[in-house]
């Protein structure tokens, strides 16, 4: 009941915005997510934290198909649509209304889209779970088109087809599952799990590429990731935010939920084949990021890194590797909706987001650099905030898994801290630059937004014990599904 | 087959409005007499009857695509409504698009070679007409010619066909013709030509590749509301009869046409959606869509048996309903700015009603989930699978890839570029008609089941 209103509740407040198109959209969609926001919340002190799948719904939809509408959520689950519902109503808040022609429309699609992220991250149901993918495609590509940036026509097309081919893939892959289950076939997760399982490796390793490539498009992972810094750049910055806050977690899930257990086989024969590939996207995108003037691109590009990071902690298949991509991808989600904020607030103001142009912030705005500095030191993983609990984790386990591996994943992080504090300090410190003069700190707004994130962040540093409280035992689970295949491994 | 004689009827009294002079009222009497022939259909379901000594049986199967005929009619003509009105001569064009749903119900239920002769020429000859009815536009004229001649050339192949497996087996019946198979243990080698040729003639009246070439041509030509009625309610007719003819009639020689079909369903696949992205006029990029998607209907008809025809009817209902939308809007564009390129470039400032009820048609047609046009594929794609066809459907994948391409290529100019011109004015009638599309592509989509008689 809770899952099915988490999903169905923004999709009818988007259907009112689209319909009776009201002065204050913003307004309305912000008490929407908020309203949204707080039954996750109860969802996340009702659930039983030693349980696995809680809040299931369970009823046919294609009945003569095998197709049923399952959602419910484990603790992976729980945690992304917290995160889902979390960074939507800060998304809406920081966004400005009069920026956007026709904001009802803006506002209904953000909405459109949440209900989308939730039903990824809830379903239990192949078909089901394909739905919501390409579902929330489609909002997103329209919030870009309409309201992106120059050139985006061609941009956020690329974008488009390139994950539609990923999908598309992966519906043929989970078609052929679906065939191998028994009887009158069925597309239930377990019976997914059951029948994936059932293959030979062969047989696996094919299954393995079709879903793998449809995740690994979406993080984006080298050498799918082409699209991505280009659409980020493009995207409004509520667009951005949605992209690199949410919706590249779809694929980690995708990896954690649908391809690790589904087919264990493929994963072994494989599976280090795409741990390698995520640890040369960090390096590749650090050393990309390191010569980036445009400073949202030089986010758009560290992302990269750091999705690459949670990626190859995925694949170790150990239980340290995918706590640490989980709490990792909720620390990602805030400190990249947080940055990209601060990066959309400096453009706004400057006109430019070019380091080059940039400089003496500081001196101008020292709130908004203050909360700069501690929103980007959670990037590069200082201890005591939230990055530092994740990738010690992730590289904890990559070390476990291969030492060199490891150290190559941690010295860049050390590549990473490089080019943050290099814009950081190109932006902000320094003579006053022309363009800075006559810039203003933080609004009340923009503080409403930042300071909450701070806080997180720094909260989830100090004491990240609850959460990964949450996280445990679907973890167990998952890793209990494929003991005997991670046992062959050894 | 009641269904039948509504339909005839409704020829006969349009053909008497002109002379009692009651045109104004001809569409509200069509929609209630269609709705009429829709009902009996309805109360026919699970009978099975024969009629005229077996030549025609009204099975589930015929029913269903019949009622397809009659429903798509039924939307066409209430988006033709303003088009009967401006135009000379409306009660002969009303009674020949009548006609051609005559022809398409007995093409839907013919069990008899003569029956289906009847009733693709029916369909043929009133379209001939209707493709020219714009005596004065030269375009107008040559899709007719091309149309008749081409129309013809196919007709000829298919009365060869019908002829040689005639004189093999000395049957007309399609039942009958198929136990003659089974019975002859060794048939002469023209019976096989004659298999061929049946296929080659209905390959040209579904447009299939390489006889596709006319299609294109006759589609940009006719005016555009005709171009949507050949696009809809005559394909849905043509693949009615292909379905017959190959599952009733020869399923035992399987061997013979089988492949050769399979070739044609990729030739279909690659070179229209190929050819599709480098259409600069929506409308021609539209008839290679058109094309395209006979590719897959194609895929679902030689891999599924007759088991298929659920996910044809499925396929070709999804595929009706978007492209009605998508012709009725350009036919709307083009009365508003008088025929001009580029007429959706920036629809969405124009008309946002246009630009998001052509958004939702084009994204059902390129299979975009949660719209009819996805479920459509998916199920001939899981259809294919379970018989092994895995290659095959890798090649529609790319190939609704392929599809995307050219389809977001009028979304962007709809969202993207600058308008020219002014707002586009859109009559609440059509609003609705429109608005009534769109939510049968949503609820095709998401509840499919309903959908699925078959």
């Amino acid at each position: 009941m809770l899952t099915t209103f988490l999903i169905f509740f923004p999709l009818l407040a988007a259907l009112l915005l689209f319909a009776f198109r009201p002065q204050s959209a913003k307004a309305i969609a912000l008490g929407a997510s908020i309203v949204e926001f707080s039954v996750s919340l109860i969802g996340v002190f009702t659930f039983d934290k030693t349980g696995g799948a809680q809040f299931m719904v369970n009823v046919p939809w294609i009945a003569s198909a095998g197709i049923h509408f399952a959602v419910g959520m484990d603790g992976i689950s729980l945690l992304l649509v917290l995160l889902t519902t979390l960074l939507v109503p800060f998304i809406i808040l920081s966004s400005v209304e009069s920026r956007y022609d026709k904001p009802h429309t803006f506002f209904g699609l953000i909405l459109m889209m949440q209900m989308a992220l939730v039903g990824v991250f809830t379903a239990a149901d192949g078909f089901l779970f394909y739905i919501f993918w390409e579902l929330a495609l489609i909002p997103i590509y329209f919030i870009c088109l309409i309201w992106g940036g120059d050139n985006r026509g061609k941009i956020t097309f690329k974008f488009f087809v390139y994950t539609l081919a990923g999908s598309l893939f992966m519906l043929v892959a989970l078609v052929y599952l679906y065939l191998q289950t028994p009887g009158s076939h069925s597309f239930d997760i377990s019976a997914l799990y059951a029948a994936g399982k059932a293959l030979p490796a062969s047989a696996q390793s094919i299954i393995f590429w079709g879903l793998f490539v449809a995740f690994a498009i979406k993080m984006p992972v080298f050498p799918f990731h082409t699209w991505q810094p280009d659409t980020y750049t493009v995207a409004p910055t509520q667009g951005t935010m949605l992209l690199s806050g949410i919706m590249l977690k779809m694929g980690i899930y995708g990896v954690i939920r649908w391809l690790v257990p589904v087919v264990p086989l493929g994963v072994a024969e494989w599976g280090s084949t795409a741990l390698i590939l995520s640890v040369i996207g960090i390096v590749y995108a650090s050393c990309i990021a390191l010569v980036q003037k445009d400073l949202k691109r030089l986010i758009a590009y560290s992302s990269i890194a750091h999705v690459g990071l949670i990626a190859a902690g995925t694949f170790t298949l150990s239980k340290i590797g995918i706590q640490g991509a989980v709490i990792q991808m909720l620390s990602h989600g805030i400190i990249v909706f947080a940055l990209f904020f601060i990066v959309d607030i400096i453009a706004e103001r400057a006109k430019t987001r070019s380091l080059s142009e940039l400089g003496g912030i500081r001196n101008v705005a020292p709130i908004l650099a203050t909360v700069f500095i501690i929103v980007m030191l959670g990037s590069v993983a200082l201890p005591l905030t939230s990055g530092f609990v994740g990738e010690f984790l992730l590289i904890n386990s990559l070390v476990h898994y291969q030492i060199w591996i490891g150290a190559v994943a941690g010295l860049t992080m050390i590549l990473g801290a490089v080019y943050m504090l290099t814009a950081f300090q190109k932006a902000m410190s320094g003579e006053v630059s022309y363009l800075a003069t006559g810039f203003t700190d933080l609004t009340w707004n923009e503080k409403m937004v930042l300071y909450p994130i701070v806080v997180l962040i720094i909260a989830i540093g100090v004491y990240p014990a609850p959460l990964l409280a949450i996280s445990e035992p679907a973890v167990n689970d998952l890793l209990l599904i494929i003991s005997d295949v991670t046992a062959q491994i050894k | 087959m009641n269904s039948l004689y509504v339909i005839c009827g409704l020829g006969l009294i349009s053909l008497i409005a002109e002379l009692a002079n009651f045109k104004k009222q001809l569409i509200p009497i069509f929609i209630v007499g269609i709705l009429a022939a829709i009902g009996l259909a309805v109360m026919d379901w699970g009978t099975s009857l024969h009629y005229f000594s077996d030549m025609a049986i009204f099975d589930n199967v015929a029913l269903s695509f019949s009622i397809l005929i009659c429903a798509t009619a039924a939307f066409w003509f209430l988006i033709a409504n303003d088009y009967f009105h401006t135009e000379t001569h409306i009660t002969d064009q009303a009674a020949l698009v009548i006609f051609v749903m005559a022809g398409g119900v007995i093409m839907a239920s013919f069990n008899n070679m003569a029956m289906l002769f009847l009733g693709i020429e029916i369909l043929s000859l009133s379209l001939y007409a209707l493709a020219g009815s714009r005596k004065l536009n030269l375009f107008s004229n040559e899709a007719a010619f091309k149309y008749f001649l081409m129309g013809s050339f196919a007709t000829g192949f298919l009365l060869m066909g019908i002829a040689l497996v005639y004189g093999a087996t000395g049957q007309f019946h399609l039942d009958k013709i198929a136990a003659s198979i089974a019975a002859q243990p060794e048939l002469p080698g023209f019976f096989y030509a004659g298999v061929i040729l049946i296929i080659v003639g209905m390959a040209f009246k579904i447009s299939a590749v390489p006889f596709h070439f006319w299609a294109p041509d006759v589609y940009e030509g006719a005016p555009t509301l005709i171009t949507s009625l050949m696009a809809t309610v005559v394909k849905t007719a043509a693949f009615a009869a292909f379905f017959r003819m190959v599952w009733y009639c020869f399923p035992a020689v399987e061997q013979t046409w089988l492949l050769p079909l399979q070739v044609i369903t990729v030739a279909t696949l690659v070179l229209a959606n190929v050819t599709a992205v480098f259409q600069s006029k929506v409308k021609r990029m539209l008839a290679y869509s058109s094309v395209g998607h006979a590719g897959y209907i194609l895929l679902a008809l030689t891999t599924g048996g007759t088991s298929s025809a659920g996910t044809i009817f499925f396929y070709l209902a999804a595929y009706s309903a978007a492209t009605l939308i998508a012709f009725a809007i350009l036919n709307r564009l083009e009365l508003a700015t008088n025929f001009a390129e580029g007429s959706f470039n920036g629809l969405f400032k124009k008309s946002p009603f246009l630009a998001v009820a052509m958004t939702v048609s084009l994204l059902s047609m390129a299979g975009i989930p949660p719209l009819a046009g996805f479920f459509g594929k998916y199920l001939v794609f899981v259809q294919a699978i379970s018989q092994g066809y895995v290659g095959l459907v890798v090649v529609a994948v790319i190939t609704s890839l392929i599809g995307v391409y050219y389809y977001f290529g009028v979304i962007i100019s709809m969202f993207f570029k600058e308008p020219a011109g002014g707002e586009i004015q859109v009559s609440s009638g059509l609003k609705l008609i429109l608005s009534l599309l769109v939510l049968v592509l949503l609820a095709m989509g998401i509840l499919p089941d309903l959908f699925l008689p078959l």
